[in-house]
């Protein structure tokens, strides 16, 4: 029986297809910047947002969306001592930003009374339920991180590349990084909402780590990236609807496998 | 509130992993592997459900998978260069494995309701049993005893790895054995306060430390204070209020300290109150 008869399949593809894309091009510049670990917290963001929004009777993308700004500003605001990064301080900073998160989201959860009802889709992500309309919010979210790297991805890869030499070059790196930690707050919060909040993160890294590990050409990276990404999610699709395993298990695994693979490769070209 | 049993047991059991965690804590903070750290915590959260679902001691599963994890992590993190997009990687797939086991685990007739799933991930620290508290107390003193015969050649390493390796001291070692004590931390955390929340009790009263002092012992002595802080104000605050999970509030405790430690930081910045050349520094873990 071919998969494509039914709609909620259609809308699983049509939506791992745009999440797939968006986050292989974010993802590339997260592992250029070094900045995976933001990436996590930033998703996990999603957690406190949409239980936050539930028990406050908003409705859920509201609260991911600001979830995610608070915590991307957050971010940005204190991992810099004297005006530059400081990696040790910084990872300290996220990891206190997302554990707040967490615990926030809990305690909104047990407010909120359904506890384990819906903790797993939200942790874990669905991709059966998707409607129409998400797929639409998805595409609109997706063109418009996609615009935001057409429009600043040089100076925003001069300034990931040689942070000192790009400020002296009169490019507002510090603008440029708190923006590049919005729009990583709106991808992983649109992306959370399909793949559940802890694995946004597959997609996001690992094919970017792959391709970072093959090539050092930027177009061929980015490229590479987005290919691996959607040969996961598709995979990773198909085999969940074969063998009736979560989607996040296939793609987490396959992502992993692809990235492994790269390592490998690059050492053998290598020696 | 110290009649009741169960608040005795959170504090006999919370109290030495509070300890431990804080002063393991600093190194992480120090080393720049708090996302290590985070990695551990989630990876227990895998071996817990794996536990469950092959039907074995949630506690075997837990320290088994962070114990291999961790050696992995050292492993794969040779370079530093590479480090977080590894580590990155590696935490994908172990919760992608989290889900498959929890799937597994829900099929099987002694799943469904999501319970164990709930419990891992959030941590129960009022449901511990007399025997659980009492290992977990034994557990967190000898990490803490373990952390601090290694707090000085692991502070040498730290802080310039190549002057230790020529002084002979084994840095990679030392790097791994430490993740292992996060490694085994993390699972015994687990259990108090959950998979996903038990970086608060490291990496945050650590943080607020490492921002307060440069001082190493000094820092490592706060870190511990604060974390003993956090989780008996938080089981308070949970008492009091019945509403507010225990973890939450332990580690909502731990938050207000780092805030605060920012606080504290720009105002002795702003107006230092001892001499210049022993001010502080803001940055003390550069080398990480």
């Amino acid at each position: 029986m071919s998969f494509f008869a039914y709609p909620f399949m259609v809308h699983a593809l049509e939506a791992g297809t745009i999440v797939a894309v968006m986050a292989a091009v974010t993802g590339w510049f997260v592992v250029l910047r070094r900045q995976t670990f933001a990436g996590h917290a930033l998703s996990v963001m999603s957690f406190p947002g949409a239980s936050g929004a539930a028990l406050a009777g908003l409705p859920l993308p509201l609260g991911y969306f600001a979830a995610c700004g608070i915590a991307a500003a957050a971010i940005a605001a204190g991992s810099r001592t004297d005006n530059r990064r400081n990696l040790a301080q910084e990872s300290a900073v996220i990891g206190a930003v997302q554990v707040t998160g967490f615990a926030l989201g809990f305690l909104f959860l047990s407010l909120y009374g359904g506890i384990l009802e819906n903790l797993e889709n939200l942790l874990f992500g669905s991709f059966l339920g998707i409607t129409a309309t998400q797929v639409d919010v998805l595409a609109g979210v997706a063109v418009c991180a996609l615009a935001f790297f057409a429009v600043v991805g040089r100076p925003l890869l001069f300034s990931s590349i040689d942070d000192l030499v790009a400020r002296a070059g009169g490019v507002p790196v510090r603008a440029l990084e708190i923006a590049f930690l919005l729009v990583l707050g709106l991808a992983v919060a649109s992306t959370a909402q399909i793949t559940g909040v802890l694995l946004v993160f597959a997609l996001l890294v690992a094919p970017a780590a792959a391709a970072q590990q093959l090539t050092s050409s930027i177009a061929g990276g980015i490229g590479l990236s987005v290919a691996i990404g959607l040969l996961v999610t598709w995979t990773g699709l198909l085999l969940s609807y074969y063998t009736d395993y979560s989607v996040g298990f296939y793609v987490t695994t396959l992502a992993f496998a692809v990235y492994l693979a790269a390592r490998l490769f690059r050492r053998l070209v290598r020696s | 509130m110290l009649s009741q049993d169960f608040i005795r047991l959170a504090l006999l059991a919370g109290t030495p992993i509070a300890l431990a965690s804080g002063a393991i804590g600093y190194f992480v903070v120090l080393r720049g592997q708090v996302f290590a750290g985070d990695t551990l915590s989630h990876v227990s959260f895998t071996g817990a459900l794996a536990a469950a679902a092959a039907g074995v001691d949630l506690r075997f599963g837990l320290f088994a998978a962070t114990v291999v994890v961790a050696l992995l992590l050292a492993l794969l993190g040779d370079r530093a260069a590479s480090d977080d997009v590894a580590i990155g990687t590696t935490l994908a797939w172990v919760l992608g494995l989290g889900a498959f086991f929890l799937d597994l685990f829900n099929r099987s007739s002694r799943g469904g309701n999501g319970v164990i799933a709930a419990r891992t991930l959030f941590g129960s620290i009022f449901g511990l049993s007399g025997g659980q508290a009492r290992l977990a107390a034994v557990i967190g003193v000898a990490l803490f005893v373990i952390m601090l015969a290694i707090a000085r050649p692991l502070l040498c390493a730290t802080i310039d790895s190549k002057v230790a390796a020529a002084q002979g001291l084994p840095v990679t070692a030392l790097g791994a054995g430490f993740l292992v004590l996060v490694g085994v931390d993390a699972a015994e955390a687990t259990q108090v306060v959950g998979a996903l929340l038990m970086l608060g009790l490291i990496a945050v009263p650590a943080g607020a430390a490492a921002r307060l002092t440069a001082s190493p012992y000094l820092a490592l002595t706060l870190s511990s204070v604060f974390a003993i802080a956090s989780l008996w104000l938080g089981v308070v605050l949970a008492y009091v209020i019945p509403s507010f999970p225990p973890s939450s509030a332990i580690i909502g405790v731990a938050a207000v300290i780092y805030a605060l430690s920012f606080a504290a930081a720009s105002v002795t910045a702003r107006w230092p109150c001892w001499p210049r050349g022993a001010r502080p520094s803001t940055s003390p873990g550069s080398a990480g």
